[in-house]
């Protein structure tokens, strides 16, 4: 049952063995599924019980201390936003672009969104305090006369994240429907009834085929503005405050570039152990890494111009605050962190991504994890020096995380793979019916002696208007003339 | 094309789906009658033409201003209704007013979106057209609910195209 991807491309389509390729991780469960499973649930669990101390002991528990109110948890909220803009906005633009390759990629891309939304969202909660007045930023009235204050980024943070979170989520759904009506009419018993329920009741009218299409597409045109707006409007949490560093028209395409620079990278380590451990070498073929590894390449580039530009122009100004950060940084306490930064976003991963020899799938995902790493850490440096160097010495202080924080932020890691792993298992997690689009219309143009046979009656010449292959149909419809 | 459909034939692929469909209409059947049913779209297919126009685009902006005025309306009224002494100074500036403006527009435009695909797809209509497994395996299903002077022609029709597909798989 195995090809190559190339057979797969150029051969008609096989749909019995796309199907089955496809629905095996959805269809199988082996004991080593529930292992990985109990392994992150363990972790997970852990996360929880810390975070349950910290409920029942205080925040106390947590580093975070005067001056320096933003520590560990509202990094893990930067860096999960950022991650996820791997899916939605890549998944967008690749479908608007109409970019052959993206078709194994964008399920998997526009998952790691909608989870890694989910976690992100969690830490402001979670830096509360006290979560259970969390509802406190919901905009309703109530008998304390007590509304959002509409001028606060973080209200902002309330909209535009729920904005992004329900459109990811439908955009992430809506081409899920037809997979799951493949799932109902290949499986039996209780998933039979089940993906049935989630089908919606989808049979594959061409009338439910266009609907389906003209959505994505609002959706793909949709989804973009929002996901720039989702990062830009977290930029403007630290930009609209006057801390050194902070206070920057930079932030928000500095914060939206590395957005998709970690998410990328992010998209890349999951594709990697999904070709690994659910055996689809033949559908996520070395093509998708090679892309995605040319484009995390460019924004490797362009976040080097973002903290050279950033940075040189808080060393010209000369600002006494912002240079003492800035030095804080590059050669105080900070540096080993601030170079493994720059290594981890730039130095390890240009080399690897630039140089085609070494643009592998082993190549971009090392590149790939690096660069995660490396992007957690410039959201650390971006937060935690400016908050203990503020404008004057009286308010300047020290951040050290404690186990609390460190176990929960494990925990959001172990939760982000217990997720993707457990939807892997329910979902097939390439979309089926795009993957088979994608190579009839590849077949359908590489191969015009193929098209040509299959001849199309259209004696009465309706079909003039409609191409089957491009320019398959064209000679087609000469030899019928 | 129809909602219901009393007779069908399963294609091996799209072409024979078009030959079929190209047959039926020459026997006199309505395109309105004749649905098509596939594992994926087939929108380059005459087939796969009609019924494409549709008016979700323009739905979806007026649910988009409609969202965006929502917005306006959520963060001005609030600005009246608790009018908190600012010296002066705007509760909620222009620029507050169009972040929230801007994000409750998108996020109605991809409410409509959903809501519009959900009706004239339709969705949640669990009982209607004929259905075959067989779909999933790359068939294509082309159903009619012909009128009743057309009917055993249309079963001819139908037949003959059964026989031609079979004959070209043996083939």
């Amino acid at each position: 049952m195995t090809k190559t991807p190339d057979q797969i491309n150029h051969d008609l389509i096989n749909h019995d063995l796309i199907n089955h390729d496809l629905l095996r991780p959805v269809a199988r469960v082996s004991a080593r599924f529930f292992l990985v499973v109990a392994m992150l649930g363990l972790v997970v669990l852990a996360g929880f019980s810390a975070w349950g101390y910290q409920l029942y002991s205080g925040i106390g528990v947590a580093g975070i201390r005067r001056p320096v109110f933003w520590g560990f948890y509202i990094t893990n909220f930067v860096f999960w936003i950022g991650i996820s803009h791997a899916g939605t906005l890549i998944s967008a633009i690749l479908r608007l672009a109409n970019a052959g390759w993206r078709r194994p990629v964008t399920r998997c891309a526009e998952v790691i969104t909608v989870f890694a939304l989910c976690i992100g969202a969690m830490f402001p909660v979670i830096h509360l305090g006290r979560p259970w007045v969390a509802f406190w930023l919901v905009p309703y009235p109530n008998q304390r006369g007590l509304w959002p204050n509409y001028r606060s980024p973080l209200v902002w943070d309330f909209f535009a994240i729920n904005t992004y979170l329900i459109g990811s989520i439908t955009f992430l759904i809506l081409p899920i429907i037809p997979d799951f009506a493949l799932c109902r009419d290949k499986f039996t018993g209780w998933r039979k009834t089940l993906y049935g329920l989630l089908a919606l009741g989808w049979r594959g009218t061409q009338r439910q085929w266009h609907r389906l299409e003209t959505a994505m597409h609002i959706m793909a045109i949709v989804i973009i503005p929002v996901a720039v707006s989702v990062h830009t409007i977290v930029s403007w949490d630290f930009a609209m405050t006057p801390v050194p560093m902070w206070h920057s028209t930079i932030f928000a395409p500095y914060f939206v570039a590395g957005a998709i620079f970690s998410g990328i990278a992010a998209l890349i380590v999951a594709m990697v152990f999904l070709r690994r451990f659910l055996h689809l070498e033949e559908y996520l073929p070395s093509v998708c890494f090679e892309n995605l590894g040319k484009l995390l390449l460019l924004m490797s580039l362009l976040w080097v111009y973002f903290v050279f530009a950033e940075r040189l122009t808080i060393w010209y100004g000369n600002h006494p605050a912002e240079v003492s950060v800035l030095w804080l940084t590059q050669s105080g306490p900070y540096r080993y962190l601030f170079w493994i930064m720059v290594a981890c976003n730039f130095l390890i991963p240009f080399p690897l991504l630039a140089i085609k020899k070494l643009r592998t799938i082993t190549g971009t995902c090392i590149a790939s994890i690096t660069v995660v790493i490396g992007m957690w850490l410039e959201r650390y440096l971006i937060i935690v020096p400016s908050l203990s160097r503020k404008f004057l010495p009286y308010a300047w202080g020290t951040y050290r995380p404690t186990w609390a924080e460190i176990t929960i932020t494990a925990a959001t890691f172990a939760g982000m793979a217990l997720l993707y792993v457990v939807f892997a298992k329910c979902v097939p997690i390439i979309s089926i019916w795009e993957l088979k689009v994608g190579m009839r219309e590849a077949s359908e143009s590489t191969t015009s002696v193929a098209a040509v046979s299959r001849t199309r009656p259209t004696a009465s010449g309706r079909g003039e208007h409609g191409t089957v292959a491009g320019v398959g149909f064209n000679k087609t419809h000469r030899v019928e003339l | 094309m129809s909602r219901t459909a009393s007779l069908y034939t399963m294609c091996p692929d799209a072409d024979a789906a078009q030959q079929t469909v190209d047959a039926l209409l020459s026997a006199g059947a309505r395109s309105e009658d004749i649905t098509v049913i596939s594992s994926e779209p087939f929108d380059r297919y005459e087939f796969g033409q009609h019924e494409k126009s549709t008016f979700m685009p323009w739905v979806v902006v007026l649910g988009a201003i409609l969202g965006g005025a929502l917005g306006f309306l959520l963060v001005s009224v609030t600005t009246k209704s608790y009018p908190i002494v600012t010296g002066g100074m705007p509760i909620t500036p222009g620029w507050v007013t169009g972040i929230i403006t801007y994000e409750l527009t998108m996020l109605a435009a991809i409410l409509t979106t959903l809501l519009i695909l959900l009706i004239t797809a339709p969705l949640f209509r669990w009982k209607q057209d004929p259905y075959d497994v067989q779909v999933a395996d790359g068939k294509v299903l082309v159903g009619i609910n012909p009128q009743e002077d057309l009917r055993d022609k249309v079963k001819e029709v139908l037949k003959a195209c059964e026989e031609r597909a079979e004959r070209g798989a043996v083939s």
